[in-house]
C-alpha cells in the first residue's frame, strides 16, 4: 500500500515536472547574448530578469489572444545555463496543466517581437527565439531611387556647361560683327583698296631655315 | 631620291598651312600634366599592385625597372620626339618618315579609336557606382530580400552582397556570351553620362583639355594621399603592406614575370597609341623631349608604386575583418554549443578555449564544423581589374567609418584617371583626321567632336547589353594587346631604320640642343626592337597555349571557387573569328597600305621605262 502510495507521488511529482524540458514539444529555446548587445553597460541576468522575461511573455500571450487571463505562473522556465539560455513552456490560464500550443506561441511572440526586444534592451539578434525566425524589415524604398537624382545634378550641370562652351564663341562673333558694322558705318571716307590677303603668295623656301628638308 | 623629295614636299605643304593654325599648349605644365594623364590610368591602381603581390611582391621591381629603362623610355622618348619635329598626328607622321609605312598610322588610329569605346564603357560602370554611393547604408552591403520578405535572394545568398550588387544590378550579365539579352537602360544612361563628360572636356580639342588637365591630372594623387593616410591607421594594414613587398625572388625564374614585367610597362605608358604623337606635335619644336619623356616615364613608375601602398593597406584591412569575423564566427558556435557564457571566449583567448573543450569533449567540437580561419587565404584573395575596384575595394569600403566618403573619393578618383586616359585615345583618333583634312571646312571643330563621340557612343552600346561585360572583356584581350605590340615594332624599325637614326640624331640635337648620349643610341638601335620582338613572341606563342576561356557567371552553378560563381567556359567559334578579327585588323592596314604604295611605286617604274621622253621633268 505504501509503496503504491510512493510509487503515485513520484508519478505525480514527474509528470508536474514534465511540462517544461529540454526538446519540449510546446516549447521553445531562449538565448540572450546581453554583453554582445551592450557591452559596458550590460546588466547581470538574475531572478528578476527573469521574472520580467515571464510577465513580458504573460503580455505577449494576453495581447494575442484576447479574453485569456494569461499571469506570470503560466510562463514556466527551465534548464537554464550559463549562456543565458533557457526552454520555457506556456500553460493554458483555463487548464493549467495543458500546454498552449507551440504555433499560437509563435505567433504571439511575432506579433510582440519589438516590445519583447525593447523590455531587454536587445535587438532581434541578441534575443534569440530558437526556431522563430525574426521577420526581416523591408528595406525603404524611396520612390525616386536616390542614384537617379545625382544622375540628373550631374547630366544638368555636364548639359548646361556643353551649351556655354558652344554657344559663348557664336554670341562673341556676333558682339563682333556689332561693333563692326557700327565702325563700318562711321565711316564715311574712301575705303582703301586692300591688297589682298597676305596669305597668298608662294613661300619662298630658300630663306627657310629648314635644310633638313632639301637634301638631294 | 624619289621618295624623300615626296616626303619633303609633303612637310613643306604641311608646314605651310600649320603655320597659320596650328593650335598650340598654353605652356610646358599642361603639356606635361597631360602626357602623364595619358599614361597614368586605371592600370596603375589595379593591375600593377596585382601583378606585384602575384609576381613575389618587392622582387618583381627587378624586370618591372629593366622593362622601363630598355624598353619603356626608349620608345616613349622616340614618339614625343617624331611628334615634335614632324608636328603631325600619327598618320601624317609615318606618311612623312615613309609612305610605305602610311599604314602604321591608321592602324595607331584605329586601335585608339576600339580602345576607347570600352575604356569609356569602364568609366560608365565607375560613374554608376558613384552614383550609388550617397545612400546610407551603401547599397553593396546588405543583400535584397526575396519577394515574400521571408530571406534574402538565393543568388545573392550563394556569393556574396557585393557579387550580387555587381553582376545582377548593375551588369545584370547573363549566363553566356551567346545569350545578349538586351539594352540595360540605366547603363546607358550612364555611358550616356560619361561621354558628355568627356565630350565638354574635349570639345575643342587640346584648348579644353589643357584647361580640364589641370583637375584631372593632379586630383588622384590629392586622393591617393588621402587613402594612404587613412589606409595606413587601420587595423590589419601592416599585414597586407608585408604580404605586399615581401620579396619572394624565386619567381624571377618564372619566364612570366619578365613578360607581364614588359607588357605592363608598354601598356602602362600608353605607347603605340598615337596619342602621345598627337600631344607632342602641338609643342614648339625646341624643346627638350628628351626631360620630358624622363619625367613622364618616371612620374608613370612612381605613381603605380605610390598607388600600390594604399590599395594594399586597405586589402590587408579586409582580409583583417574577414579573418576576425571568421574566428568570431567559430567562438558563437563554441559559446552556443556549449552554453559558455556570452563573451567569455575573445578573440585572444580563443587557442586556450579550443583546446581545452578540444580535451574535455572532442566529439562535440568536431561535429560543429568549425571553418580553419587563415589569415594567408584572405590575403590571397587578390583580384585585378574590375574585380579589384568593384568587388573587393567595396568590400572593404562597407566596414571602413565613414563609408560613403570613401566610396565618393575613390570612384571620382578612378574617373579622373580614366578620363585624363580617355583624353589621349581621343586625341590620337582626332588629330589624324584634322591633319588629312578630313573635316570639311564648313564643319566647326566643336560639331566634329561631337559626332566622334555620337559615334563612338553609338558603337559602345554593345558594351550595355547584358552579356555587354564579355564582350569588353574580349576587346580588353585581344585589341589592347597584341595589335600594340606590333604597332610598337613597326614604329621603331621606322624611325631607326627607315627614317634614319643619323637623321633622327641631328633632329634632337636641333630640337634639344643635345645629341642623344650612348644609352639611347644602344636602346633604339638593338635593345629596344630586339625586347619587343621577344616580348611578342613570347605573348603570342603564350596565348595560343591558353585555350580560349572566359569566366561566366552563372547563377544556377553550384561549385563555388573562392566565392565567385564562375564557371569558365569556351569561346564558342563565331565569337573566336570575332576575336581574331579584332587583333588582325588594326594592323592588317600596315600591310595593306604598303603594297598600295608598293604598286604605285611600281606602275610609275613600268611607265617611266615605257615613255623614255628625255624631255620629262619629273623622275
Amino acid at each position: 500500500m505504501l509503496e503504491k502510495i510512493l510509487i503515485l507521488l513520484c508519478l505525480s511529482s514527474a509528470l508536474a515536472e514534465q511540462p517544461c524540458k529540454p526538446d519540449a514539444s510546446d516549447g521553445y529555446k531562449v538565448r540572450l547574448s546581453i554583453k554582445t548587445a551592450l557591452g559596458d553597460e550590460a546588466y547581470v541576468w538574475n531572478e528578476n530578469e527573469m521574472f520580467l522575461f515571464r510577465a513580458t511573455l504573460a503580455f505577449a500571450m494576453r495581447s494575442h489572444l484576447n479574453g485569456q487571463e494569461f499571469d506570470v505562473s503560466n510562463i514556466i522556465v527551465c534548464d537554464e545555463t550559463p549562456r543565458v539560455t533557457f526552454w520555457f513552456v506556456v500553460t493554458s490560464p483555463l487548464n493549467t496543466s495543458g500546454l498552449v500550443d507551440k504555433g499560437v506561441v509563435e505567433e504571439a511572440i511575432r506579433m510582440s517581437r519589438n516590445r519583447i526586444n525593447s523590455a531587454f534592451l536587445l535587438t532581434d539578434k541578441t534575443l534569440e527565439f530558437i526556431g522563430i525566425t525574426p521577420t526581416l524589415t523591408a528595406p525603404v524604398n524611396p520612390d525616386t531611387p536616390p542614384w537617379l537624382i545625382v544622375f540628373g545634378v550631374v547630366m544638368g550641370a555636364v548639359g548646361a556647361g556643353i551649351i556655354v562652351v558652344l554657344v559663348s564663341p557664336l554670341v562673341l562673333k556676333k558682339r563682333k560683327k556689332n561693333e563692326e558694322t557700327d565702325e563700318d558705318e562711321e565711316e564715311t571716307g574712301v575705303k582703301a583698296v586692300e591688297n589682298g590677303s597676305t596669305r597668298e603668295g608662294v613661300y619662298n623656301m630658300s630663306f627657310s631655315d629648314d635644310e633638313r628638308l632639301t637634301q638631294m | 631620291m624619289d621618295r624623300e623629295a615626296e616626303s619633303a614636299e609633303q612637310t613643306q605643304v604641311h608646314g605651310l598651312q600649320e603655320m597659320t593654325e596650328r593650335p598650340k599648349w598654353d605652356n610646358k605644365v599642361q603639356y606635361l600634366l597631360t602626357c602623364i594623364g595619358f599614361a597614368v590610368g586605371l592600370g596603375n591602381v589595379w593591375r600593377f599592385p596585382y601583378l606585384c603581390q602575384v609576381y613575389g611582391g618587392g622582387a618583381f621591381l627587378i624586370p618591372y625597372v629593366i622593362a622601363l629603362v630598355f624598353e619603356g623610355l626608349p620608345l616613349l622618348h622616340m614618339e614625343l620626339a617624331i611628334g615634335q619635329r614632324l608636328r603631325m598626328g600619327s598618320v601624317g607622321v609615318w606618311n612623312s618618315i615613309s609612305p610605305y609605312m602610311g599604314g602604321l598610322g591608321v592602324a595607331s588610329m584605329a586601335v585608339s579609336f576600339l580602345v576607347g569605346l570600352f575604356y569609356n564603357m569602364i568609366l560608365a560602370w565607375i560613374l554608376w557606382y558613384f552614383f550609388h554611393s550617397f545612400q546610407s547604408p551603401l547599397p553593396w552591403r546588405d543583400c535584397p530580400l526575396n519577394l515574400n520578405h521571408t530571406g534574402y535572394v538565393s543568388e545573392c545568398e550563394k556569393s556574396s552582397a557585393v557579387n550580387y550588387f555587381w553582376y545582377r544590378e548593375t551588369l545584370n550579365v547573363t549566363p553566356n556570351i551567346e545569350t545578349s539579352g538586351s539594352l540595360q537602360w540605366w547603363l546607358v544612361l550612364c555611358l550616356a553620362t560619361a561621354w558628355c563628360l568627356v565630350y565638354i572636356c574635349f570639345i575643342r580639342g587640346i584648348e579644353t583639355i589643357g584647361k580640364a588637365i589641370y583637375i584631372t591630372a593632379t586630383f588622384p594623387y590629392l586622393v591617393l594621399t588621402i587613402f594612404l593616410v587613412r589606409a595606413l591607421t587601420l587595423s590589419g594594414a601592416t599585414d597586407g603592406l608585408i604580404y605586399l613587398f615581401t620579396p619572394n625572388w624565386e619567381t624571377l625564374k618564372n619566364p612570366e614575370v619578365w613578360l607581364d614585367a614588359a607588357t605592363q610597362i608598354f601598356f602602362s605608358l600608353s605607347l603605340a597609341f598615337g596619342g602621345l604623337i598627337a600631344f607632342s606635335s602641338y609643342n614648339a619644336q625646341k624643346n627638350n623631349c628628351e626631360r620630358d619623356a624622363l619625367i613622364v616615364g618616371c612620374v608613370n613608375s612612381f605613381t603605380s608604386i605610390y598607388a600600390s601602398i594604399p590599395i594594399f593597406a586597405i586589402l590587408g584591412f579586409k582580409a583583417n575583418e574577414n579573418y576576425n569575423a571568421c574566428r568570431n564566427w567559430n567562438i558563437l558556435r563554441l559559446t552556443n554549443a556549449f552554453n559558455i557564457a556570452d563573451e567569455n571566449i575573445t578573440l585572444e583567448n580563443y587557442g586556450d578555449w579550443l583546446n581545452y573543450l578540444n580535451t574535455t569533449d572532442p566529439s562535440e567540437v568536431d561535429n560543429l564544423n568549425l571553418k580553419t580561419c587563415d589569415l594567408q587565404t584572405f590575403l590571397d584573395q587578390s583580384a585585378s581589374g574590375t574585380g579589384l575596384a568593384f568587388i573587393v575595394f567595396t568590400e572593404a569600403v562597407i566596414n571602413m567609418p565613414g563609408s560613403q566618403v570613401w566610396a565618393v573619393l575613390f570612384f571620382v578618383m578612378l574617373f579622373s584617371l580614366g578620363l585624363s586616359s580617355m583624353f589621349g585615345n581621343l586625341e590620337g583618333v582626332l588629330t589624324p583626321l584634322l591633319d588629312l583634312h578630313m573635316v570639311p571646312s564648313w564643319m566647326p571643330k566643336e560639331i566634329f567632336t561631337g559626332l566622334i563621340c555620337l559615334s563612338s557612343f553609338t558603337v559602345a552600346l554593345i558594351f550595355t547589353l547584358g552579356s555587354g561585360n564579355y564582350w569588353l572583356e574580349i576587346f580588353n584581350s585581344y585589341v589592347g594587346s597584341m595589335p600594340l605590340l606590333i604597332i610598337a615594332f613597326f614604329e621603331i624599325i621606322s624611325v631607326v631604320y627607315i627614317y634614319g637614326i643619323n637623321r633622327f640624331n641631328d633632329d634632337i640635337e636641333w630640337m634639344s640642343g643635345r645629341r642623344p648620349n650612348f644609352y639611347w643610341q644602344a636602346t633604339w638601335r638593338f635593345i629596344s626592337p630586339f625586347m619587343l620582338l621577344v616580348v611578342f613572341v613570347a605573348y603570342v606563342v603564350v596565348e595560343a597555349e591558353k585555350q580560349p576561356t572566359y569566366n561566366a557567371w552563372n547563377p544556377d552553378y553550384v561549385r563555388k571557387i573562392l566565392q565567385f560563381l564562375y564557371n569558365i567556359t569556351p569561346y564558342p567559334k563565331w565569337v573566336y573569328a570575332i576575336c581574331v578579327l579584332l587583333s588582325v585588323l588594326p594592323v592588317v592596314s600596315i600591310p595593306i597600305v604598303a603594297m598600295y604604295k608598293f604598286t604605285g611605286f611600281l606602275k610609275k617604274y613600268i611607265e617611266n621605262r615605257h615613255s623614255q621622253n628625255p624631255y620629262a621633268n619629273d623622275l
